[in-house]
């Protein structure tokens, strides 16, 4: 059985039980309870549907969802379309003794604390920041621009920390591709635009898809960055959570929302996961 | 032609790195602003902020508080990991695959949702907002990712080398011990390293599982309900600083020692 022989009933299962015990104390049991708040009533307690029908019916709290599968998918685009072009520049023409140093400060604001970094976007966007004095300095626009609190500061976070994420994922990528690939389509008469389209961004594909679906799984449940930079104009579904906890102690209800914020993030893998099945027929 | 493609591309290189670093090198700029308003024009340098961030004990508790949950809660999941590593790659269990499947399956949710889980349950359960309850979280989000590090650099060369030692007669502490724990030094301490990392910034379950006694990302947070300040430019700035020294440690120690 196995395999080092003796004295092995017992100790395999001392090993792996405490992070076992672990996991189903603080993972799974606070997840049942969850389930179980999200089918008790806020006031009294007695067994209802009621706090997902609420979402269901309640346009607002459906609007957050649209809000939030909005922002993600423009966010994982406009990352992809970033950074691709990013990575495949260090990985080809920066020279081999300089990558490593080229990847290293390409992703070194990713070491900033993650609510400093959403709050140095304020510095930058607010009414009085340094876009806004740049350009009324400079006499390009008499009124200062609304970019803060707003949509757009919200996918400027967020891309500035994807577009990092995926320039070491897409960069690994490029990287693991076997050159022969290329030398192949060379030597049949493919120039390098043909090379990139039929060879190299076909192969990269699959990384690509894992990466998105990294940033759509991060971005959707993230709170910090669209409370700090985009306000309480267009809420997103983590804001509403959160608000439901804070200003209402509804605890109920913001169980309620987090499994349906959970349930479309698992119909997302399953999706992406047959997607990518497909791709590597 | 060529030459023009090979411009765009270093102007268009240079241009993401300078979207890259236009946040951090504003807030480091700024943090050494004069005034009080972290806003151009730049009136510093000046370390005024920085010393306010020092002198300002709800800012240094915090920090320590950080540190102290970060350093304990990667311990645990450390010792939690390293353990069921161990177990699942040198013993044949059944059911092994869903058990394993089960350790890392939190890495799959969102903090937010892990947060407002034990939230519920230990509201439910009667357990105080606490550091304790806090790091417990820390625990659940970095245990998986110990585990699955470790599992991963166990091969058959370390079986090998605990199997010598068990026909030489030591007993089974004494193989983790001398034997497991020290071959596996560089995967122990890259979980570790990472689970300090992730701890450090992490704001979401501290920020539902602590109440008074809070740690650095939401002591930070609490900094922004007064706008833009300097002090916030300040502190970021020092979190940043640690940050670093943190990584280059982890790549001179970690990275450099694999056999050339």
């Amino acid at each position: 059985m196995s395999v080092c022989g003796r004295n092995s009933r017992a100790l395999p299962w001392a090993l792996v039980t405490p992070a076992l015990v672990w996991t189903l104390l603080f993972f799974v049991l606070p997840f049942i309870a969850m389930g179980l708040s999200s089918l008790t009533a806020h006031e009294g307690g007695g067994f209802t549907l009621a706090n997902y029908s609420q979402f269901f019916t309640d346009p607002s709290y459906w609007w957050a969802m649209v809000n939030s599968l909005e922002v993600t998918a423009i966010v994982t685009v406009i990352s992809i379309l970033l950074a691709y072009p990013f990575a495949w520049i260090l990985a080809e023409m920066v020279p081999e003794r300089r990558q490593r140093l080229a990847l290293m400060l390409a992703v070194l604001p990713f070491w900033t604390s993650y609510v400093v970094r959403s709050y140095s976007w304020l510095l930058v966007l607010a009414q009085n920041g340094v876009i806004n004095r740049t350009l009324t300095g400079i006499g390009l626009i008499g009124e200062p621009l609304q970019l803060a609190n707003t949509r757009f500061a919200t996918v400027t976070g967020f891309v500035h920390f994807f577009v990092m994420l995926l320039t070491l994922t897409i960069f690994a990528n490029l990287k693991q591709l076997s050159p022969s690939y290329r030398k192949a389509a060379a030597d049949l008469g493919a120039g390098p635009v043909r090379t990139f389209l039929h060879v190299v961004l076909p192969l990269t594909l699959p990384g690509i898809m894992v990466g998105a679906f990294l940033t759509f799984v991060l971005c959707i449940g993230d709170y910090i960055t669209p409370q700090i930079l985009g306000g309480n104009n267009e809420l997103v579904m983590p804001q509403l959570v959160m608000m439901q906890i804070g200003r209402r102690g509804d605890f109920p209800l913001a169980s309620a929302l987090s499994i349906i914020l959970m349930a479309v993030v698992t119909i997302a893998y399953l999706a992406c996961a047959r997607w990518l099945k497909i791709e590597r027929a | 032609m060529r030459a023009a493609v090979r411009l765009a591309a270093w102007v268009y290189a240079i241009a993401v790195y300078g979207f890259i670093f236009l946040p951090v090198v504003v807030l480091v700029l700024f943090s050494l602003q004069a005034t009080s308003f972290p806003i151009p024009p730049f009136t510093g340098p000046s370390l005024r902020w920085y010393q306010a961030v020092l002198s300002d004990a709800r800012l240094t508790s915090a920090l320590v508080n950080s540190l102290l949950v970060a350093v304990l809660s990667s311990l645990a999941s450390i010792a939690l990991g390293f353990l069921s590593a161990w177990g699942f790659a040198r013993f044949v269990l059944p059911g092994s695959a869903l058990l394993r499947g089960l350790i890392t399956l939190p890495l799959t949710v969102s903090y937010l949702i892990i947060g407002m889980g034990l939230l519920v349950l230990f509201n439910w359960a009667g357990v105080p907002k606490s550091l304790l309850a806090a790091g417990i979280g820390h625990v659940v989000i970095n245990l998986p990712l110990c585990f699955a590090i470790i599992y991963s650099q166990m091969g058959d060369h370390q079986i090998n080398i605990e199997r010598a030692a068990r026909d030489l007669g030591a007993a089974e502490w004494k193989v983790l011990l001398m034997i497991t724990v020290p071959v596996m030094a560089p995967a122990i301490f890259a979980g570790f390293f990472l689970s300090m990392t992730f701890s450090w910034d992490e704001f979401v379950i501290s920020f539902l599982l602590t109440r008074f006694e809070t740690t650095l990302p939401v002591e930070i947070w609490n900094l922004l309900r007064s706008g833009l300040n300097p002090k916030t430019n300040a502190v970021g700035s020092l979190v940043f600083a640690v940050s670093i020294v943190l990584v280059v440690f982890f790549e001179l120690t970690l990275l450099r020692r694999k056999p050339a």
